[in-house]
């Protein structure tokens, strides 16, 4: 044997040395900068969380519902990951996070998953979707992408989310350099009459993302349903159509040049309500709580203070009910933004909303504190027969299907034991980005209808079972976990162990250990225990539990 | 937790449209929704003949001028020369030779009217039949065919072909109803065929359903799969990987005198296995024509993609009439709006939904007709007022309402959403001209 067979040897178990460390040796992971355990047992923070705890638990009690019991600490790790960074936890996350005190397990992942740059992208991009929808937009005047990485930006620096819809509705500038006007250009069609922001459609979406309200029907009509209360609690009226264009009246100084989105004073807004004869002169009015409308500042900057006042509760309450549903993939007032004014709100909306308004509009801390609460870590599954019923009123975990960025992500992660962030080398990154595009196209994203619930479907679940994403990742190659797994792990439980954590974030029950665990026994060589392996991520990816949020 | 039925619904929600009609009949018996909804229902009641929908999409937005409208010898239709056809009066473009001599079985609607004049909004405002409203997402026409005629087929029953950014989707209907998406049929059809051999498939599918699945439903939800429709869609996607249907895909196997008569194109590939498709029984088949958005030369391209579109749109009509099926499937032809009468400096036009064209043919739609007109002088600049220059204007609506009725479904139903609200599947008027 030459040098240079010597030193290929060396070369090869350098290697083998090197793709092992990611599963003999714990990786580190830095320590967040924002955990500060002391935080989550004072008073302020643990007064909230029990408070909604006990309303859950009357609504409970006094419709005789069952709850299911509390899910365990890596499922509950995994919901956050997925709702948060569109992910699931990698196996060198969830070494780290077995490591943490059990009481603060949870806080310790959410400080960890907040200082992840994935966490703003994420946030911003679903966010986005509430207040300029998916579409590409008009030519020029409208950028998507530089709108989301402005949001993701102050989602990064946990901007008070009341600041945010101030600029979402005021601010002025191009679309480039002042990124929040964009929620205004979207509205701009090039190629129809009118050419400049459509005060109408920024009615609807105003009323919409930021109050929680369908208020849409008064476009064209008065309501004549009963669908749209509006009014005081003691003195409740019917919606007219007045109300939706007093409101676009605010958006009639919005106009667009070259230079940008500005506010041009004195243009007014007509309109010809249904059955007048003419247009008449609309001024701007808001459909409730007009006591809040201050009288300083353009038309855009009145209504973006009236909309967050810290008296109007319909603005937290909607953001609570958002926030609530990407986490839980489910919102509490369902439609997400269709929540009654003035009407019994569901057990923990209102305290979450207070809460939310008393700690200056803190969506980090919103998050914290759903995520603390016993209704977001309940188990999916219960010693009862669970019903539609449970599943509705939260006393189960409801089942969710997962979003096709997420199960992509997902697949991606679970293909390797290195967390798949924003600190991997680019080439990766680049890959990563093109196999979830490509596989979003198929798949089919479901724009922006964000909480609908539809089951599985066969092209899905071909591009599951057959499609280049699930083969080429469930592969074993030379850094895949599949190949490292297989290699590297003690026995045969311990792969079979590792297998579950890395794709089912959960250790697997004793059925799967022993079924599989028999399965890698079948026979004896690396080729067979390689492929058994690989078989094991793929059905592992192919089943329910993968593709559902739980 | 909370459910709101907070129903914008259509029948029970007088349009603004229909107001007005009410108002014009000032003194005479008001129009009210469920007499509408009656006199539709009497008026669907004829058999239908159609079973079956193909949507040649030209994403886009054709030039009515350079296609099935043209203007000669006009200042806005530029040098659009127009050739006669089998119908005697009805002008096509030049290039649409192939189509002229089938006139007979095609018919134009020359004056389709809509509000969207951006791609994405006006393909999503066409394929569905509604404009794009942010609390909803419109099932496209494909899949309402799917969702109103039920049937078993082993392969998708809803297929685009061709997809682009906006293929046709179920929408509220679910995803179930979204068309099932390939690329060249002389290539393989994609996620069908399975990397590993057979027994290791079986294998792998064996401890899903045994051992993965049984465990996951242990505890949960009663009736898991009635939520998550898994293992039915694991049953679905197996027998479809070894169905025999899945040849309807492959146009390898057709004659090569056949192939040539679409043009062998990419579109005209599409075409011919899109009547491969609906012979086997799947319901919609959409082919898409990228290539029509021409801001710049607009003739020199219009005219390269009506040399791709023109055989490969005749063929498929005359094919369909050989395999005695063009009475049974409904051809729609057309894109997401056309383009403006004035010519820009860089010699392109631009987009159009103030008058523009599209083609049917088939499932019992009347051949050889020409339904409204549009006008050769245009006063570009009157921006209130553009569709003045449409005679007999056709909303969007009105073209899908004509198809569903075709296919005798009852489009004046209402279906309920996902989110409670009942919405009407079409709120278009079937254009009676058309109709046998």
């Amino acid at each position: 044997m030459g040098t240079r067979d010597y030193a290929f040897i060396s070369l090869c178990l350098a290697a083998m040395l090197a793709l092992g460390t990611g599963l003999l040796r714990q990786d580190r992971i830095a320590e967040p900068e924002s955990f500060r355990p002391a935080q989550y047992q004072d008073d302020d923070f643990t007064s909230v969380v029990a408070k909604v705890n006990n309303e859950f638990r009357q609504h409970w009690s006094d419709n005789q519902i069952e709850f299911a019991p509390r899910a365990d600490d890596l499922t509950i790790a995994r919901r956050l990951s997925l709702g948060l960074v569109g992910t699931i936890p990698s196996l060198e996350e969830i070494r780290e996070l077995q490591k943490h005190d059990p009481l603060y397990r949870q806080q310790w992942w959410l400080s960890h998953l907040f200082e992840d740059r994935r966490y703003s992208d994420y946030m911003g991009e679903r966010l986005a979707r509430a207040y300029v929808g998916t579409e590409n937009g008009p030519f020029l005047v409208y950028r998507r992408r530089k709108f989301v990485m402005w949001l993701s930006e102050r989602l990064n620096s946990n901007a008070r989310y009341d600041s945010i819809v101030r600029d979402l509705i005021a601010d002025k500038g191009l679309w480039t350099d002042t990124p929040a006007v964009n929620f205004v250009t979207v509205t701009i069609d090039q190629n129809n009459d009118r050419k400049g922001p459509n005060p109408i459609r920024l009615a609807a979406r105003t009323t919409r993302a930021f109050l929680g309200m369908r208020i849409d029907c008064l476009q064209c009509h008065d309501d004549r349903l009963g669908n749209v209360a509006l009014g005081t609690l003691d003195d409740p009226r019917d919606g007219l159509q007045a109300d939706f264009h007093q409101l676009a009246a605010f958006f009639s100084e919005a106009k667009s040049s070259l230079l940008g989105v500005r506010d041009q004073a004195g243009e007014e807004y007509n309109y010809r309500y249904l059955e007048a004869e003419t247009e008449e002169l609309i001024p701007p009015a808001v459909p409730f709580s007009p006591e809040l409308l201050p009288e300083d500042g353009n038309r855009r900057q009145r209504l973006a203070k009236w909309v967050t006042h810290r008296d109007n509760k319909p603005f937290a309450r909607a953001a609570v009910n958002r926030i609530w549903a990407l986490m839980f993939g489910r919102p509490l007032v369902d439609p997400v933004d269709d929540i009654p004014l003035n009407e019994d709100f569901p057990p923990g909306l209102e305290t979450l909303a207070d809460d939310f308004v008393e700690h200056d509009f803190n969506i980090q801390r919103l998050i914290r504190v759903i995520a603390e609460t016993e209704v977001f870590q309940i188990d999916s599954r219960a010693p009862f027969e669970i019903t539609n019923k449970h599943e509705s009123s939260f006393a189960a975990f409801p089942l969710s299907r997962l979003r096709p960025e997420q199960v992509a992500g997902s697949v991606i992660q679970a293909s390797s034991l290195k967390t798949i962030d924003a600190d991997v080398h680019i080439v990766f990154q680049l890959q990563r980005y093109n196999e979830q595009n490509e596989f979003i196209q198929r798949y089919g994203d479901p724009g922006d209808d964000e909480f609908v619930e539809p089951g599985g479907t066969i092209s899905q679940r071909l591009l599951m079972m057959n499609g280049d994403l699930v083969s080429r990742r469930s592969r074993a190659n030379m850094i895949s976990a599949a190949n490292r797994i297989a290699q590297l792990t003690d026995d045969d439980k311990h792969a079979v162990e590792v297998v579950y954590l890395t794709v089912f974030s959960r250790k697997p029950s004793e059925k799967e250990q022993e079924h599989f665990v028999a399965r890698l026994q079948e026979e004896k060589s690396m080729q067979f225990r390689t492929r058994t392996v690989e078989d094991m991520i793929w059905i592992l990816l192919n089943s329910t539990e993968f593709s559902w949020n739980h | 937790m909370m459910q709101h039925n907070h129903s914008c619904g259509t029948a029970a929600h007088f349009s603004r449209r229909t107001l007005v009609q009410a108002a014009g009949l000032a003194g005479a018996t008001w129009l009210t929704p469920l007499s509408q909804a009656l006199a539709q229902q009497a008026d669907t009641k004829s058999k239908p003949q159609a079973k079956s929908v193909i949507v040649l999409w030209l994403q886009g937005g054709p030039s009515q001028f350079e296609t099935f409208d043209p203007k000669p010898g006009t200042k806005i239709g530029g040098d659009t020369v127009a050739i006669k056809t089998s119908v005697p009066g009805i002008e096509l473009a030049q290039g649409f030779e192939p189509l002229a001599e089938l006139m007979d079985d095609v018919s134009i609607v020359r004056s389709v009217v809509s509000k969207e004049g951006d791609h994405e909004r006006a393909t999503y405002n066409v394929k569905t039949g509604f404009r794009p409203d942010p609390t909803l997402v419109h099932p496209a026409l494909g899949a309402v065919v799917c969702h109103q005629l039920p049937d078993d087929l082993e392969i998708p029953r809803h297929v685009s072909i061709y997809p682009n950014n906006w293929p046709a989707r179920g929408g509220y209907l679910g995803d179930q109803f979204d068309a099932f998406k390939i690329n060249d049929p002389s290539g393989r059809i994609p996620d069908v065929r399975t990397g590993v051999k057979d027994d290791r498939l079986k294998r792998r599918l064996d401890d899903l359903v045994n051992v993965v699945e049984s465990e996951f439903s242990r505890g949960r939800v009663k009736d898991i799969d009635s939520k998550t429709l898994h293992k039915t869609s694991i049953l679905n996607a197996r027998r479809m990987m070894s169905s025999e249907q899945l040849d309807a895909f492959d146009i390898n196997k057709a004659p090569e005198s056949l192939l040539a008569k679409y043009g062998d194109t990419r579109f005209g590939r599409g075409c011919l296995a899109a009547v491969q498709l609906i012979e086997v029984g799947v319901r919609c088949v959409e082919v898409t024509l990228n290539g029509w958005d021409t801001h710049a030369n607009n003739h020199e391209l219009q005219r390269g993609q009506v040399d791709i579109l023109a055989p490969a749109f005749a063929a498929l009509v005359a094919d369909l009439k050989e395999r005695d099926l063009l009475d049974q499937t409904v051809v729609l032809c057309g894109g997401e709006f056309g383009r403006t009468p004035r010519i820009n400096p860089l010699g392109g036009r631009d987009h159009w939904p103030h008058g523009f064209s599209v083609a049917m043919a088939g499932g019992g739609i009347r051949g050889g007709q020409i339904v409204g007109e549009t006008d050769t002088d245009i006063d570009f600049d009157d921006r209130e007022n553009r569709t003045k220059h449409v005679a007999d204007p056709k909303n969007v609506e009105d073209v899908h309402a004509t198809v569903l009725h075709t296919l005798g479904v009852n489009f004046q139903q209402e279906l309920n959403t996902p989110v409670g609200r009942p919405m009407i599947v079409s709120k278009g008027t079937p254009i009676k001209q058309l109709l046998g």
